[in-house]
């Protein structure tokens, strides 16, 4: 079964064209990590799949339902979540509180207290969000969306700006997430990125350049020269 | 902040058993100012949870204020003054006006939705100001009689009346305190966090909204209906944007985002009114200054800075 299908997305801001007629299939319980150079559409991807812009063209289809026209929370009530590139919290409440809005109610596994337990921030529960250091407010970006029991996640580069150990953190969330979620993960860490990832899709100006295995695309040349290339 | 909060209510009982006794000791113009002060502390409540805990700053407020009170007004000039059918309609009307325009006004946000409320508040004033035969006109309506509740005491009375409203204002708390507080209360202060985090996790922010602005009006109405009753009179005025800057003054002088601060916004601006006007012509100054201070010194509100001072001083013991 397909977690989420895309049909020819295309997206102008203006005479710009972010999305240029993306078509892309992420099968259930994949990790697929979506690359490329600065303005290449990654977040505009992200944000048409989750209905925050409208598409100009194109289809939407999460677990097959076509979601092109729902509003964001009805895709969300579908079992689409996301973390944002930059964090999006509700920083004047406690984490207890940020976590008890992000759980469904009386869909939820667990209570929100389990929740954290599990996680281990239990005993940050009753500060409010705004006093966590950035760091801290990287990973509460990821247990929100977490918290809403998803089953496909998309993470907008969820260690941007974190130092090596917080990094680490992150990375370990999220290799050890189920396999029963499907994960789309945007991220300039080419470690994250390959160690993570079953399969890359490269974006270029809009277009998807590649899309394949992670060896394949460590050795596609166009790859190389537009976005790896200053790594060699 | 949770615990500060749990402890509210013990505050609420403390400050309603104060104002039960109040009547007592206070002279007839005393108690008029304090009856006064519910009834606007009420309406203030009601812009609060649009203005604190949704973050919309309406300046149509004054709307559901008054046509709550002009729905009494017009009921009475019917020879109909029950107050039971009174108060329904006078909450319901209001209620029904928020469920159309907040149809119409919710498709903006931030300074246009500040702007849309003004527009539409002001073609309610317009209306009414122009639909004399229903309204009076810019004369307003005269000789509201206070309610009749069928009950062995008469609300001419001013200590009765002021009961009355204290019963209905303690009520009213009661119930905000507890929506603000329900899942869904919360829901609508993560609206005012964040909309776009909101909507990622599922909430149809819309509605909730929606659901914030109708039951402002419905409160706002009830506030109509007994300024109403305690004033005898009514005009377009109170339908006014001056109405609903007044309003907007008394949530930000109390603390956004207390419930309770807006009644002690209410009361200062009420008791200031009335003292400084009593000493001088130009009190309008004066009060001008009395708020810039306020914004300039005091951003939280007066109830929301003692908040935020207590809860500093918990943090350095």
């Amino acid at each position: 079964m397909k977690a989420l299908e895309t049909k020819s997305l295309t997206k102008h801001f203006g005479g710009l064209a972010v999305l240029q007629d993306i078509s892309m299939t992420v099968e259930v319980g994949e990790r697929r990590a979506i690359i490329g150079p600065n303005g290449a559409g990654k977040t505009t991807f992200f944000n048409t799949i989750s209905g925050v812009i409208k598409p100009n063209a194109g289809e939407i289809f999460v677990f097959g339902d076509k979601v092109t026209q729902l509003p964001p929370f009805r895709r969300a009530r579908l079992g689409l979540a996301r973390t944002f590139q930059q964090n999006n919290l509700f920083v004047n409440l406690s984490l207890l509180d940020n976590i008890n809005l992000a759980m469904p109610p009386n869909q939820a596994k667990m209570t929100p207290r389990d929740f954290l337990d599990n996680w281990g921030w239990w005993d940050k529960s009753t500060i409010p969000v705004k006093e966590f250091s950035y760091g801290e407010q990287r990973q509460v970006e990821l247990l929100l969306a977490l918290a809403q029991s998803p089953r496909l996640l998309l993470l907008d580069e969820p260690t941007a700006g974190m130092s090596s150990v917080e990094t680490n953190k992150i990375t370990t969330m999220i290799r050890n997430l189920s396999r029963e979620i499907t994960v789309l993960i945007i991220e300039h860490d080419m470690d994250v990125v390959f160690d993570f990832a079953d399969r890359i899709t490269v974006l270029n100006y809009g277009r998807v350049l590649f899309e394949g295995a992670k060896d394949e695309v460590r050795s596609d040349e166009r790859v190389k020269e537009v976005y790896l290339g200053s790594v060699d | 902040m949770h615990r500060m909060l749990t402890k509210y209510p013990i505050w609420g009982g403390l400050l309603l058993l104060a104002l039960f006794i109040l009547p007592l000791l206070l002279s007839p113009y005393g108690l008029s100012l304090l009856t006064q002060v519910l009834i606007f502390g009420l309406f203030a409540m009601s812009l609060d949870l649009l203005m604190g805990y949704t973050g919309l700053v309406s300046f149509n407020h004054a709307t559901y204020f008054g046509v709550g009170a002009y729905t009494v007004a017009i009921l009475a000039g019917l020879g109909l003054n029950n107050f039971w059918l009174s108060l329904v309609l006078g909450i319901s009307i209001p209620v029904l006006l928020a469920l159309l325009l907040g149809l119409l006004v919710l498709r903006s946000s931030g300074p246009y939705f500040l702007m849309i409320t003004l527009a539409f508040g002001q073609m309610i004033f317009a209306l009414a100001w122009r639909w004399r035969t229903i309204t009076g006109g810019d004369d307003g309506l005269a000789g509201i009689p206070r309610p009749d509740l069928g009950l062995p005491m008469s609300m001419w009375k001013a200590q009765n009346f002021y009961y009355l409203v204290l019963v209905f204002f303690a009520f009213a708390c009661l119930i905000l305190w507890k929506f603000i507080h329900s899942r869904l209360g919360k829901a609508i202060v993560g609206v005012r966090e964040s909309e776009t985090r909101m909507q990622a996790l599922g909430h149809n922010t819309w509605g909730l909204k929606y659901l914030s602005y109708i039951v402002a009006g419905g409160f706002a109405g009830l506030a109509g209906v007994f300024y109403v009753y305690f004033n005898g009179f009514i005009s377009p005025q109170e339908l006014n944007w001056t109405m609903s800057g007044q309003v907007i003054l008394m949530v930000i002088i109390g603390g956004a985002g207390t419930l309770f601060g807006p009644v002690v916004g209410a009361g200062m601006i009420i008791i200031l009114q009335n003292l400084i006007s009593s000493h001088t012509e130009r009190w309008p100054i004066s009060m001008g200054i009395i708020f810039i201070l306020c914004v300039m010194y005091l951003r939280d509100g007066v109830v929301g800075s003692a908040l935020k001072l207590r809860k500093k001083g918990r943090g350095n013991l």
